[in-house]
């Protein structure tokens, strides 16, 4: 299998519950990977905190495991001071949205080009079960034994909101589809959002009765439906997927070379006139 | 559309964690849990290589070989997920 | 915001270029000492008053070739920072009180992972949002404690626009030298006052760049694997080695361990590399000390009024001193002890309630012989508060 030289097999078998979907993310995004021809030494993966971060130790690239919720403001720093690299950042939904939502906004808004990955499992599941701002109303999770009572968010319609230039859905059960998302939006140059709805068997699957691995797989076919598709047509409750936004516009570390093209040319001219200054002053001295 | 020809399943017993998932999502039924919770293949002469369960493998633990090599393999695979999808959805749930 | 003195003559009287003279804040004078030592990536928040730290590298860096990024928040800037640290930059962030509070997790960060980097705190009336334009000096224990967990750190400060820049430059060359984040603590006096500042020639004083690894590509690079002088040789991201890095508890190859004996020798080892090297690391400066009778303890802006005292009070035939610290963590207890041995009163003068003061009561042969002269009214303390508080510990009254 070609990926796995995209994978320090050292460390399997991976840490991951039986079923869980993180694991199927990783397969999908490593073979987007090969597809392109990526270089792995060009490849930076930044990850916060939780279990769908802990995917940045698995891969055979440059990896940062960060803090919860920061991923995107490490990234930041890296794809600003080094931007020829490719930056990836899986996050799960806690992560992203929940204690990160305020750098993935303005991540969103500077349209830097890094590719978000939301592993969205709608649950806390590293520290045991808690909703998450993606659970939605009416589970159960151990911090909600009442059920839960608040909304969630519309990762895409957030996303949009805050400015990315390609935002896109998938499921884990929809491998294909999500390969082929995840390269268009690592290619694309500029802030690219995939949320991938993913599952937590033993968590969020169990508590809310929507059983195996397996058959929230089928839950992830049976709720969703392709843009544009009969299907969603038919029943608007289905959840969409496909490519909501691929637009073209200015990306922000291209944005800021041309401020140091401009900042550095001015310096030199100001140079320039302070040493004609000096020599006429000393002219005149003389 | 050439049909591959499959060479063997290879299953990593060290990986696979036997959640079952390619066993579920066979479309031809070649795979089953054996006594110890591992992924074999036990009708591997039914085995199309779709490659669904390599796809869907969370662990990387199952890869299916071919006598073809994996560049003349990915059309192929994809004509063949098509067909296994629609053979088993019902028109209004399809991708 | 920079006033080159106006001349016509390239030199001055003691030969110093004109070009070389500013007249100038402590906040540009770090700037420049920042920039001597060749940072060149910047990510900051605005937050009195620090602000000018940031103003003036967005102008700065760019026309270096460097970057500068105002980030979202305080938190988004030191995790930036540490993110372009790994890219092999030279980085740095400046922030207060309420910013170096925002910080600490990712201060921490740093410090468990290993990444050079220099955080500035321009100190400020607190706590919390406290007095944004006044000063204090109530951070000290926040820098040395702020983050969770065991952990070893580096802080420097000065009084003076002179000892600014070359402290900067010094927290560089550490930060590089022990692979680890090293704190600036200034205050709102010396870094919104003017003085003079004379920017030194190329290559008079030492920069240490960042070492890294020899290993050749495809040969195993260890991230965390100490050499024989202690040293870790960095790899840049984008370069040939990757590797793993992490705020867990981490192997040699920066994977996740909670291995009972990795955890202990990793925790020793990011504690020993500083404390350790605390002779090193030590930075003060002495006024007047020989022979006094008391000794003043100071640093930052409360140390100007110090020595303004001890000068005026050796005028008159007082053995007075100051020991002005220049490094605060790792806390310099041998010096300390040695500089204050045969004192008959060791005064602490700052500008909180006794933060530095407890460390040298705590490190002094004799504790009761110590004394803290301080004022916490976000006011800078004047020689002639340290004047009352000296005549009252020597039972001279008011």
């Amino acid at each position: 299998m070609a990926i796995k030289d995209y994978i320090r097999q050292r460390y399997f078998p991976q840490m991951w519950c039986p079923g869980c979907g993180h694991g199927i993310i990783l397969n999908s995004l490593l073979r987007a990977v090969d597809e392109l021809g990526l270089d792995k030494n060009e490849i930076v993966m930044t990850s916060g905190i939780g279990c769908s971060a802990r995917i940045s130790g698995y891969v055979d690239f440059h990896s940062l495991h960060t803090l919860h919720g920061r991923a995107l403001a490490f990234a930041t720093g890296v794809k600003l001071s080094k931007p020829e690299l490719k930056l990836l950042v899986p996050m799960g939904d806690g992560d992203a949205l929940a204690i990160g939502g305020n750098h993935f906004i303005h991540a969103a808004r500077r349209n830097i080009d890094i590719t978000a990955i939301v592993m969205n499992n709608r649950i806390y599941g590293m520290t045991g079960g808690q909703y998450s701002p993606l659970s939605g109303p009416g589970k159960k999770a151990t911090t909600a034994p009442y059920n839960t009572i608040d909304n969630q968010f519309d990762v895409v319609k957030l996303s949009v909101a805050a400015g990315a230039t390609f935002v896109a859905r998938s499921t884990a059960y929809h491998v294909l589809e999500s390969i082929d998302i995840l390269k268009k939006a690592i290619r694309h140059k500029g802030f690219s959002v995939v949320e991938i709805l993913s599952q937590c068997p033993t968590h969020y699957g169990r508590k809310n009765k929507e059983g195996d691995a397996a058959q929230m797989l089928e839950f992830q076919k049976n709720t969703t439906a392709k843009i544009g598709s009969k299907a969603l047509e038919n029943d608007p409750a289905l959840i969409p997927r496909g490519i909501f936004v691929d637009i073209d516009a200015p990306e922000y570390c291209e944005e800021y070379d041309k401020i140091v093209a401009r900042a550095m040319k001015q310096s030199q001219n100001s140079n320039l006139d302070q040493t004609l200054i000096n020599i006429a002053n000393q002219t005149c001295e003389k | 559309m050439a049909r591959l020809k499959l060479k063997e399943h290879l299953i990593n017993r060290d990986w696979c964690k036997g959640c079952g998932i390619c066993v579920h999502f066979c479309p031809k039924h070649v795979l089953e849990l054996d006594s110890q919770e591992k992924v074999v293949a036990i009708r591997p002469e039914d085995c199309i290589c779709c490659k669904l369960c390599e796809l869907r493998c969370p662990d990387l633990a199952i890869e299916v070989i071919t006598e073809q090599s994996d560049q003349d393999a990915i059309g192929t695979v994809k004509d063949a997920i098509s067909t296994s999808e629609e053979s088993i959805n019902t028109s209004e749930q399809g991708d | 915001m920079t006033d080159n003195i106006k001349t016509n003559s390239p030199t001055d009287n003691n030969g110093i270029k004109t070009d070389n003279i500013r007249f100038v804040q402590g906040n540009e004078a770090c700037v420049e000492g920042a920039l001597y030592a060749g940072v060149d990536f910047f990510a900051g928040y605005p937050i009195t008053p620090s602000t000018e730290i940031a103003e003036i590298l967005s102008r700065k860096l760019p026309e270096k070739g460097g970057k500068f990024i105002q980030m979202e928040d305080e938190i988004a800037s030191m995790c930036a920072i540490i993110g372009a640290s790994l890219t092999g930059h030279k980085v740095m962030t400046a922030t207060s009180g309420p910013g170096f509070s925002l910080k600490q997790e990712a201060l921490g960060y740093a410090c468990m992972a290993e990444i050079p980097c220099v955080i500035v705190n321009v100190q400020r009336g607190g706590p919390s949002t406290g007095n944004p334009t006044h000063v204090s000096q109530g951070d000290v224990n926040q820098a040395r404690w702020g983050t969770h967990g065991d952990h070893a750190i580096i802080a420097l400060t000065a009084s003076n626009h002179q000892d600014v820049f070359e402290v900067t430059v010094d927290a560089f060359n550490l930060a590089e030298t022990h692979r680890t984040p090293v704190i600036l603590l200034f205050d709102e006096v010396v870094g919104h006052m003017r003085e003079k500042l004379v920017i030194p020639e190329k290559g008079e004083l030492p920069i240490v760049d960042r070492l890294r690894t020899s290993v050749k590509k495809g040969v195993d690079y260890h991230p965390y694997l100490p050499r024989e002088d202690g040293r870790l040789p960095m790899s840049d991201f984008g370069g040939e080695h990757r590797y793993n890095v992490t705020g867990l508890f981490h192997d040699m190859w920066g994977f996740p361990s909670n291995n009972p004996q990795v955890v202990r020798e990793l925790l020793h080892h990011l504690v020993d590399k500083i404390e350790n090297n605390v002779h090193t690391i030590t930075r003060y400066k002495e006024h007047f000390l020989e022979g006094a009778e008391y000794v003043l303890i100071s640093y930052g802006s409360s140390a100007r009024s110090a020595i303004h005292m001890a000068k005026n009070r050796r005028e008159r035939g007082e053995k007075v001193g100051v020991l002005e610290l220049q490094s605060i963590w790792p806390f310099p207890e041998a010096m300390v002890r040695e500089k204050c041995a045969n004192a008959k009163a060791v005064i602490v003068v700052e500008m909180n309630m006794g933060q530095v003061m407890k460390e040298v009561k705590a490190c002094v042969d004799n504790p009761s012989k110590v004394f803290l002269a301080n004022r916490i009214d976000n006011k800078l303390i004047t020689p002639t508060n340290i004047k009352t508080l000296l005549r009252m510990i020597q039972g001279r009254g008011v």
